[in-house]
């Protein structure tokens, strides 16, 4: 397996593209945190990079790196070398260097410019972001042979998760404001990866003053040590259930 | 021993293999003939784990290879389009198979010498042309001296220098007691190289018999043409069955 | 006339000045304690009481004496007691260091407690865990001056007040620090006063809470992480400049809540880090101008029960939303200040925006009226929304917006540092 991965590593490395997005995000965080002295602030404003670039990147460039190395996988298919050794090697590949792009490229400014704890948590919701973003990439990946369609698919997801479910969620909010929907709402999230790290993220921050009633009960939630095992869970729930349906499908593919 | 059993595959509603049960066997050589689309890629695919089949099974050495993998180190695959990463060298690819594969057998570098592949082993892949690819595809078909080899269409885009050193190097082989699997549209070709003919039309096997039966049974000295006979003969049959 | 009696004032004076003793109190003089010095003194003296530990209960004072601290004597209530009632007017404290009064529900203990008095002088003092610190009832022309109270409560229940007045008028409270109260200054009924450069901070509920106090003006003082900032209620003509009301952070916290208030003025105060800069119902006829706001959760919550206010020239710098309102009917004044969310252009060099400015976003009017949807905050829906609404104004108030938004935040002097 660290064979195959050693390959698909370094592949990944010469594209380049990697690197661009290190560097794209080591520049703009150093820009943010030259614009903006107060890290509290760079830390909210880098929420939205997280929030939506992270995903985006994430889907996209999975969906075209999984395309574009049909080759390798068909190579490597025709070779002794099992289905799922090459799908979690390509998993691990794809979503460790874009974790380590991500890290690098938030965090050295974020240390360079004195970060407290906040920048922790932001790391790691980014993290599992890009996790739970990658593997759904690959399910979208193995769901057709058309590059075009999966890209698709996999902007779908992310649209659906940054945008279309939030309007639900809204709408439910909505038409059901006259009841209490604290653990509702909170149910709800949890069927978004999107609003989970968010909402995880506010609460770093503090926001919670800001949310009323609604924003003391997420706060005696996800402040307990049972809450943070709940959304990390639920976090990583995100990331196996997808890679585990990529999987399944993947090993009975015809290539 | 390799066995098809009842081997069947739908893409979609397109049946591309109906019920194929195929034995073949060492040291024979076996010419997979038929039409465009009429199954044999589909066929080895399956072999190769590639294509899952829709129904039936695959036993490799007694062993089905539908949950298995490790059987692929007996086999040398050389594919009709040879795929390969497209930004590395020659020789950066035959590294990389050499290490994922590790073989206990000896490594069979005769092809990649007598094509002189090394001197451009510094040659990115999507700079070679059709035939350098199908070169690079038949060194890493043989290089891990398998004792099973599975050549789809070995001879398109090879100039006639190769054809004849890869003809021979497939002699050589056949002789040391290993199964071949060829498909070709080049009957000639096969005529030497096979001893067994499979001809596939539209999913399913038509005929299995060994060559010199073949030709006996059509009174044609040449493949190309007792494969001819043999087609029209059928279609004779079909017409008065009909 | 006038003369002769300034004339006769004057004399007066000098001769009670003649007549007081100056009285010394200490563990090395005569009188050991307080409580006989006060026995033995006659209106007008002064009692010098030197650095020591005095335990002696409840004492009253139904004198017009001056007592004076040496180093700090330390007047100790052993956890059980009120200190010191004054009954007579005129008393001054200084330079006294009051510890440990006794708690109860009941009574209102307090280390320094004067009803129905004039003319007191409370200075310079220390209080260290008290239940109330200054208690003054029906008192007036009275001055509470740089005086230190600390105190370290965990719950609302066990402690009182720091400076708590209660049907007073002509108080003033200067230059006092207060830290861990309940309310760090309270005023009920208290009219005509002061309250400057006061520091109020860490009390566990407001800072300062004002209820039926008219007339009165607070300036110069700084609120800092009161458990839920500073009250002022159901008053008229209060003046509050130059304040600042900091770190009121918490879901029901306010920098300053303003909750029936009548023809008052807000000027020159910096709000900066509150969850809610300022609250407020039922309010008219305020003046809010020059004000700073900053960095807080919501700047202004104006709820429509409110009219006839005007905001002018303020600075909103850095808040998540400037203004929310839960009505659609505006009836108050929005003009000039200065919005740092501003888009629009100044095309004529007027320093003032060409097109207005709608401090209320789409998205603070639906939390306003679905508080659940607060957890939508920062999320690309909401950032589409509000944007939209911005270009195509819809749902949000026709008419709340600033109309001669300024280009430039506002140089206020009061706030430079």
């Amino acid at each position: 397996m660290t064979r195959v991965i050693k390959y698909i590593f370094y592949d990944l490395l010469r594209t380049r593209f990697i690197l661009l997005y290190t560097l794209f995000l080591l520049v703009s965080t150093f820009a943010m945190f030259q614009i903006d002295s107060d890290p509290g602030k760079v830390v909210l404003s880098l929420l939205n990079v997280v929030l939506m670039v992270v995903p985006l990147i994430s889907v996209v460039f999975t969906t075209i790196h999984f395309f574009n190395s049909y080759e390798f996988i068909e190579l490597m298919l025709a070779q002794p070398v099992n289905r799922r050794v090459i799908f979690f090697s390509e998993y691990i590949s794809v979503a460790t260097s874009l974790c380590g792009a991500y890290v690098a490229g938030i965090g050295i400014p974020s240390l360079l410019f004195g970060a407290d704890s906040s920048v922790f948590t932001l790391l790691f919701t980014g993290v599992m972001l890009t996790l739970v973003f990658v593997a759904l990439a690959f399910l979208s990946s193995v769901l057709t042979r058309d590059k075009a369609k999966a890209i698709g698919i996999a902007l779908l997801f992310w649209f659906y998760f940054s945008l279309i479910y939030d309007g639900l969620l809204l709408w439910v909010v909505y038409t059901f404001c006259d009841y209490p929907l604290e653990k509702i709402t909170l149910t709800l999230i949890a069927f978004n990866p999107v609003d989970l790290a968010r909402i995880i993220m506010l609460l770093q921050l503090d926001i919670s003053a800001l949310m009323g009633y609604t924003g003391a009960f997420y706060k005696s939630f996800f402040g307990s040590h049972m809450g943070l095992l709940f959304s990390s869970s639920i976090l990583l729930v995100w990331i196996a259930l997808p890679l585990w349906l990529a999987m399944r499908i993947f090993s009975r593919k015809d290539l | 021993m390799i066995s098809f059993r009842n081997v069947s595959k739908k893409f979609g509603k397109l049946q591309v293999l109906d019920s194929v049960t195929l034995d073949v066997y060492p040291s024979k050589s076996y010419a997979l003939i038929g039409p465009n689309g009429s199954g044999k890629t589909t066929m080895i695919k399956s072999l190769l784990g590639l294509v899952v089949p829709t129904s039936g099974d695959i036993v490799f050495e007694e062993k089905s290879i539908l949950t298995d993998w490790q059987y692929r180190e007996k086999i040398g695959y050389m594919p009709q389009i040879g795929r390969y990463p497209e930004n590395i060298t020659i020789g950066q690819l035959v590294d990389m198979m050499r290490n994922i594969r590790p073989s206990q057998d000896k490594i069979d570098e005769e092809l990649i010498d007598a094509f002189k592949l090394y001197k451009i082993y510094d040659k990115k892949m999507h700079s070679l042309s059709g035939g350098t690819r199908q070169k690079v595809s038949a060194a890493l078909a043989f290089l891990f001296n398998p004792p099973v080899l599975i050549l789809d269409e070995p001879t398109a885009g090879l100039d006639p220098v190769s054809v004849e050193i890869f003809k021979e190097k497939i002699t050589a082989e056949k002789l040391k007691g290993k199964l071949m699997l060829i498909t070709s549209h080049v009957l000639n070709d096969l005529d030497e190289l096979t001893t067994d003919v499979v001809y596939i039309f539209e999913g399913r096997i038509q005929y299995h018999n060994s060559i010199e039966a073949l030709k006996r049974e059509t009174n044609e000295k040449r493949l190309g043409k007792a494969i001819a006979t043999l087609i029209q003969q059928k279609e004779l049959l079909d017409s008065i069955t009909e | 006339m006038k003369s002769i009696l300034i004339i006769s004032g004057i004399l007066l004076f000098a001769s009670l000045n003649t007549m007081a003793a100056s009285i010394t109190i200490g563990p090395h003089q005569p009188i050991r304690s307080i409580r006989a010095g006060i026995a033995t003194a006659a209106a007008g003296d002064t009692l010098w009481i030197e650095a020591g530990t005095y335990r002696e209960g409840n004492m009253v004072l139904d004198k017009s004496l001056v007592l004076l601290g040496k180093g700090f004597p330390v007047l100790d209530g052993e956890n059980k007691f009120e200190i010191l009632t004054i009954k007579a007017n005129g008393v001054v404290i200084k330079g006294l260091k009051f510890i440990n009064t006794g708690v109860a529900s009941m009574n209102d203990l307090a280390a320094v407690k004067a009803i129905g008095c004039a003319n007191l002088r409370i200075t310079d003092n220390r209080f260290e865990n008290t239940f109330f610190g200054i208690y003054f009832a029906n008192t007036s022309q009275s001055w509470i001056e740089g005086n230190q109270l600390q105190a370290d409560a965990e719950a609302e229940h066990q402690i009182g007040n720091g400076i708590h007045m209660w049907k007073c008028s002509h108080i003033t409270v200067n230059g006092n620090t207060i830290k861990g109260h309940r309310d760090g200054i309270y005023f009920e009924f208290v009219t005509n006063s002061l309250i400057t450069r006061n520091h109020s901070e860490g009390n566990l509920r407001y800072g300062l809470h004002f209820m039926f106090s008219h007339n009165d003006e607070y300036r110069n003082n700084t609120f800092v992480n009161n458990g839920a900032g500073v009250a002022v209620m159901y008053s008229k003509g209060v003046k509050m400049i130059e304040n600042v009301f900091e770190y009121n952070w918490g879901s029901a916290a306010y920098g300053l809540l303003l909750k029936d208030i009548r023809d008052s003025f807000v000027s020159s105060n910096t709000f900066r880090k509150n969850s809610v800069g300022i609250f407020m119902e039922g309010s008219s006829r305020i003046q809010f101008q020059e004000n700073t706001f900053m960095n807080n959760g919501y700047a202004v919550r104006l709820q429509a029960s409110c009219d006839d206010n005007v905001f002018e020239r303020n600075n909103f710098l850095a808040n998540t939303f400037d203004v929310v309102t839960n009505g659609t009917l505006v009836l108050n004044k929005i003009n000039s200040n200065y919005w740092d969310k501003y888009e629009g252009y100044d095309l004529n060099k007027d320093s003032t925006g060409d097109i207005p400015y709608r401090p209320v976003s789409l998205y603070g009017m639906m939390v306003e009226q679905m508080p659940t949807a607060v957890l939508l905050w920062r999320s690309f829906l909401v950032y589409l929304m509000d944007r939209t609404e911005k270009a195509i104004p819809a749902i949000t108030p026709e008419n709340l917006k600033d109309e001669l938004p300024s280009m430039r935040p506002y140089d206020i002097i009061s706030q430079r540092q």
